[in-house]
């Protein structure tokens, strides 16, 4: 266990040392700071559930997964150092789960400095906070979820771009399949297709319903996901 | 300390291992020779746990490196060929990383100490990325060596080293064979008959010889060899020196050159020298010339080349 944090802090040193943390920060915050701006001119309303809610974010947020997860374990397969690290008395459950961690550190880091939003919708306004509370919370269930379906490809391949490439388009298609599913609703398939969706366990967390269900989805996309990319590290050796 | 037992590794149809069986003793040093790609990496790998064998088994310290590979991992000390670094940590952040994989106590003790035993303290604050190769490679000597581990394993350690390094990393090689077991693998043969009790001889993935550098040379060199150069010499010099007691063969080496082959564990260089006097020939040169490990390796490395053509 304590591997898991001793790999995270140097993930978390690696995305520092670099610009990768930086510049994925930065645009994200602009892309979300530019569009609040927008919904709150449009919309004269002070509610953070608008901004949260965009399918714009929703796209940035997939992008933004894929670039900061993409280098994770494909760069450390290319350059060989995955050799040192796994040569050492450290699992590999334990390599993926620190290296998960760190990108989810950087990922709350970003979320907590874009808290300057509510904050100034609550001086312009009156916006409910408790939903916009819980829409932070789904937000942060969602970013957690494809963090790991990032470590997961970045783990596939030693080339950081494929990695990126996989995790977005897994990620756009787990937001479309739900409009799949809605094509045959009270269907197995078509309800399990909607369910499968990333965003439609998500609406309820912007209305103020934090509902365990949604939570347990996402959660289990994430284990899913890390025991998967566990297994994918296993393998990686027998060939 | 070490126990191969018919150790074998396929990459999907392809063998890269076959069937190695072989044992190093605590304290030994032990080398691995073999041209590139004779599956000396692959070896290494699997005592490491880093690549599980396709048969056979490998213990380390008692432990299987497939059944307990993390006792196993805890007990070994390995450096890859060509070193995987992160080029953005300071050397000193990265050893520190690798200490506190291994959970050791003490770290920034620990940390000084393999610093200083590489002699690379005053590098420890640069960036890894902006180290020349050979500062590289004693990062990754020092990383193998941060947990005083029972066995050491380098792949290729002077690969890439300008002459004093090389001096340099044999010696501290030396040093830590003191107390450890190493194994180190070189196509290179000054490297590994300086520096190592033993050799296994590895081509195409089989071990082909075993032994010490001087044991390989006596066991394999059939006959004592010995250069003898005369001037104006006639045709029939080759004759000439047959007719000598013990000589087994003669060979024309140039034009005024002779290389003999004597019975093993006799000195003819007498005998040759009166034979040649005798004629009246100018005698210039008379050495013997024992055959090198380089040749002994050379012949068991093509042999096996014509064996494997023959199949």
């Amino acid at each position: 266990m304590r591997n898991v944090w001793t790999v995270a802090r140097r993930e978390l040193y690696a995305y520092f040392s670099s610009p990768i943390a930086y510049v994925t920060m930065a645009a994200f915050l602009a892309v979300m700071g530019l569009l609040s701006w927008l919904l709150i001119i449009y919309s004269q309303q002070a509610v953070m559930g608008y901004t949260l809610g965009s399918p714009w974010i929703f796209f940035t947020l997939i992008l933004y997964a894929a670039v900061v997860t993409m280098r994770l374990l494909a760069e450390e397969q290319r350059s060989g150092t995955i050799e040192l690290v796994l040569t050492a008395p450290v699992h590999d459950w334990e390599l993926i789960v620190g290296k998960y961690l760190a990108s989810l550190i950087l990922f709350l880091a970003m979320v907590v400095i874009s808290l300057y939003q509510p904050y100034i919708l609550a001086r312009l306004g009156n916006p409910d906070l408790g939903a916009a509370a819980s829409g932070y919370l789904g937000f942060i269930l969602v970013g957690a979820a494809l963090l790991a379906i990032g470590t997961l490809t970045s783990t596939l391949t030693r080339n950081q771009v494929v990695a990126a490439i996989l995790s977005v388009a897994i990620g756009v298609a787990l937001w479309l399949v739900e409009f799949v599913g809605s094509r045959s609703p009270g269907t197995f398939t078509g309800d399990f297709l909607t369910q499968l969706g990333l965003f439609a366990h998500y609406f309820d967390f912007l209305d103020g319903i934090i509902d365990t269900q949604h939570i347990v989805y996402y959660l289990s996309l994430v284990a899913a996901s890390l025991f998967l990319a566990t297994r994918v590290l296993e393998t990686r050796r027998w060939r | 300390m070490i126990e191969a037992e018919n150790l074998t590794r396929y990459y999907g149809p392809t063998r890269a291992v076959y069937n190695i069986n072989f044992h190093v003793d605590k304290g030994e040093i032990v080398g691995f020779l073999g041209p590139n790609g004779a599956g000396k990496t692959t070896t290494m790998r699997m005592l490491t746990g880093f690549l599980p064998p396709s048969d056979g088994t490998a213990r380390v310290a008692g432990f299987d490196v497939f059944y307990d590979s993390l006792e196993v991992r805890r007990r070994v000390g390995y450096m890859p060929e060509t070193v995987p670094l992160y080029p953005e940590m300071t050397v000193w952040a990265y050893l520190d990383y690798m200490a506190a994989l291994r959970q050791l106590p003490d770290r920034g003790q620990v940390v000084d100490r393999a610093l200083e035993a590489c002699s690379i303290g005053d590098h420890a604050d640069t960036a890894i990325g902006k180290l020349s190769k050979g500062y590289r490679q004693r990062v990754g000597l020092a990383q193998a060596i941060l947990h005083e581990p029972e066995v050491l394993i380098l792949d290729e350690p002077t690969i890439g080293l300008d002459p004093r390094q090389v001096t340099e990393v044999r010696a501290l090689i030396r040093e830590i064979g003191r107390e450890h077991t190493v194994i180190l693998s070189s196509h290179i043969l000054p490297e590994v008959s300086q520096t190592c009790g033993r050799v296994l001889i590895i081509n195409k993935g089989e071990i082909v010889a075993e032994g010490t550098p001087d044991e390989l040379t006596a066991q394999l060199q059939g006959a004592e060899r010995v250069l003898v150069r005369i001037a104006d010499a006639s045709p029939e010099a080759i004759e000439v020196l047959e007719r000598v007691d013990g000589v087994i063969g003669v060979e024309s080496v140039d034009g005024e050159a002779y290389q003999v082959s004597c019975i093993r564990e006799h000195d003819l260089r007498a005998e040759l020298a009166h034979a040649v006097v005798e004629q009246d020939w100018g005698l210039l040169e008379l050495r013997s010339v024992g055959m090198s490990l380089e040749d002994i390796f050379l012949e068991l490395t093509t042999e096996e080349t014509e064996e494997s053509e023959d199949a």
